[in-house]
């Protein structure tokens, strides 16, 4: 099915039209949890990322070996094998990076994204086309957890990635946990205003 | 007649276990406890010197766990009768430490030595609240989320998988924490705690799964899809994590499990009568389904917010 497409067309897919967060609606958990700074964000996101692609790896290369009735075991300890490792690299060597994520970087075993791509595509299709997908999936909850992280950031603290922007500090609101629901409900709302707004363009023209 | 002896001896070998906390004052002081968040109060056995009593070099305070560092005191004041004194500190205590009090000079030369600690059922009844209220799962820790926007549609559904969940936290907890008592601190694999958590949870997931359609096949029809996504669920997999991380003893573990699982049903059952309501309410189509849920969830979260400053023990 996927084999006609490009390997680029797999990462956008990912990326926008497929997005963990604001379309598929998974792994809210860290979204809404970690996100007050773009640096948690991309630590996170770059640990989610490398255990999508190389769980994807794995399983997409041992998938015939696999009975189809211990898959979904065979999934989870794929993934918790893999988390054990960043998690054991990232403690060693970003130990401070590391405490600020807290026991998320742990829970990414119980990501359900991770599952469902392993389910819906690694499990069917070749190694190269599981990388793209893997790489998408993992660039695009990345950059999910970025842009919230971005908005809680610049409206809380006035400032990107530490750096001090604004001057002052708009809404000490935003970087209490509870923010986290209202930004994300209040983003998703937003694309759902796009998507309604394009459809209605549509309508008129045909 | 069996039965009713292995009662008995479960029910010794349980006040065996609380006994040490019960007998501790001993000799000169008769009784200790915490007073105010930088206070210790002793209560002596006998009268003494009120000026010695109030001189704050006889005593000295560390903490169990780091004998090193001696707690500052400010003050020591003897009360009225003369057969008590109230420590004070520079610094607020942490009352859920146990701490040691040594008194010295105020019988002859004889050092008395006291452990001032709160009472362990009140400690294990701080952890269960904490984790119901104070730190909800949902609410102020952020996990377990797809499962919740999921199943709070309505209000028996939310109830079931409420119930379900505590059962399953409760069950892997437990085994979670034999097996990382008697297997993997022994042994020294500690780094295999994510593999083995996981595969403990999934392995009572699969049991649920298996009694419940034999037992009560109508909750397990209403669950649907959801009770396997159980596995794939942070807050499950959560308790077995914190309870490596703190070193919870068995009660502990259990307090804390059922507080989690307790606080998942109250955060579950909260928001379905809130969606059950929503049903008939005018909501923008823009906000329509998930994004209006997190609002509310947000709003929650602010309101419990408000149990941060609760302390009952």
């Amino acid at each position: 099915m996927a084999n006609d497409k490009s390997s680029m067309q797999l990462v956008a897919n990912g990326i926008l039209k497929e997005n963990p967060i604001f379309r598929l609606a998974l792994s809210m958990c860290p979204a809404v949890g970690i996100s007050t700074t773009v640096m948690n964000g991309f630590m996170l996101g770059v640990a989610v990322l490398f255990v999508q692609v190389c769980s994807s790896l794995t399983i997409s290369m041992v998938k015939k070996v696999i009975h189809p009735r211990i898959r979904i075991p065979t999934y989870t300890l794929t993934i918790a094998t893999w988390v054990t490792v960043i998690d054991m690299v990232l403690a060693a060597y970003m130990p401070e990076a590391y405490a600020k994520m807290g026991i998320f970087v742990k829970l990414i075993v119980a990501f359900a994204i991770i599952t469902m791509r392993l389910e819906m595509f690694a499990c069917k299709e070749p190694v190269g086309a599981s990388f793209w997908d893997g790489l998408g999936m993992g660039l695009g909850f990345m950059i999910g957890m970025m842009t919230i992280g971005l908005v809680r950031e610049l409206l809380g603290s006035g400032a990107i990635l530490g750096y001090d922007v604004l001057g002052f500090k708009p809404l000490l609101f935003f970087i209490l946990p509870s923010a986290g629901f209202f930004v994300v409900g209040l983003m998703m709302a937003f694309f759902n205003y796009i998507e309604l707004y394009y459809k209605r363009k549509k309508g008129f023209k045909s | 007649m069996n039965l009713t002896r292995i009662r008995l001896v479960s029910l010794v070998a349980l006040v065996c276990a609380f006994i040490p906390a019960l007998v501790h004052g001993q000799g000169l002081i008769s009784k200790q406890s915490f007073g105010e968040k930088n206070e210790i109060i002793l209560k002596f056995s006998a009268e003494v010197n009120k000026a010695q009593a109030a001189n704050v070099s006889n005593y000295s305070v560390i903490e169990e766990q780091d004998p090193d560092i001696r707690l500052e005191l400010a003050s020591a004041v003897p009360n009225y009768s003369g057969d008590g004194v109230t420590l004070h500190f520079k610094q607020p205590l942490n009352t859920a430490k146990t701490h040691v009090v040594t008194v010295s000079n105020l019988s002859g030369d004889v050092k008395t030595v006291v452990k001032v600690s709160k009472p362990y059922l009140g400690y294990l009844f701080s952890i269960l609240i904490s984790a119901l209220l104070i730190n909800n799962f949902v609410f102020t820790k952020y996990l377990g989320l797809c499962v919740f926007f999921g199943t709070s549609k309505r209000k028996t559904t939310a109830k079931g998988m409420g119930v379900v969940f505590t059962l399953v936290m409760v069950a892997s907890a437990m085994m979670s924490w034999f097996f990382f008592n008697f297997i993997l601190i022994p042994y020294n694999l500690n780094f295999l705690e994510i593999v083995v958590f996981i595969g403990l949870v999934s392995l009572t997931v699969q049991a649920v799964d298996t009694i419940l359609r034999k037992v009560n096949p109508i909750l397990f029809n209403s669950f649907g899809v959801y009770l396997v996504l159980v596995i794939a669920n942070c807050v499950i997999i959560a308790v077995p994590l914190m309870m490596a991380n703190n070193k919870f003893n068995l009660f502990e573990t259990f307090m804390l499990a059922l507080g989690a699982g307790g606080g998942f049903l109250l955060a579950l059952y909260l928001m379905s009568s809130v969606s059950e309501r929503m049903q008939f309410a005018k909501i923008p189509p823009t906000f329509k389904g998930l994004p209006i849920a997190f609002i509310v969830a947000g709003q929650f979260a602010m309101a419990f917010l408000g149990f941060s400053g609760l302390q009952i023990f």
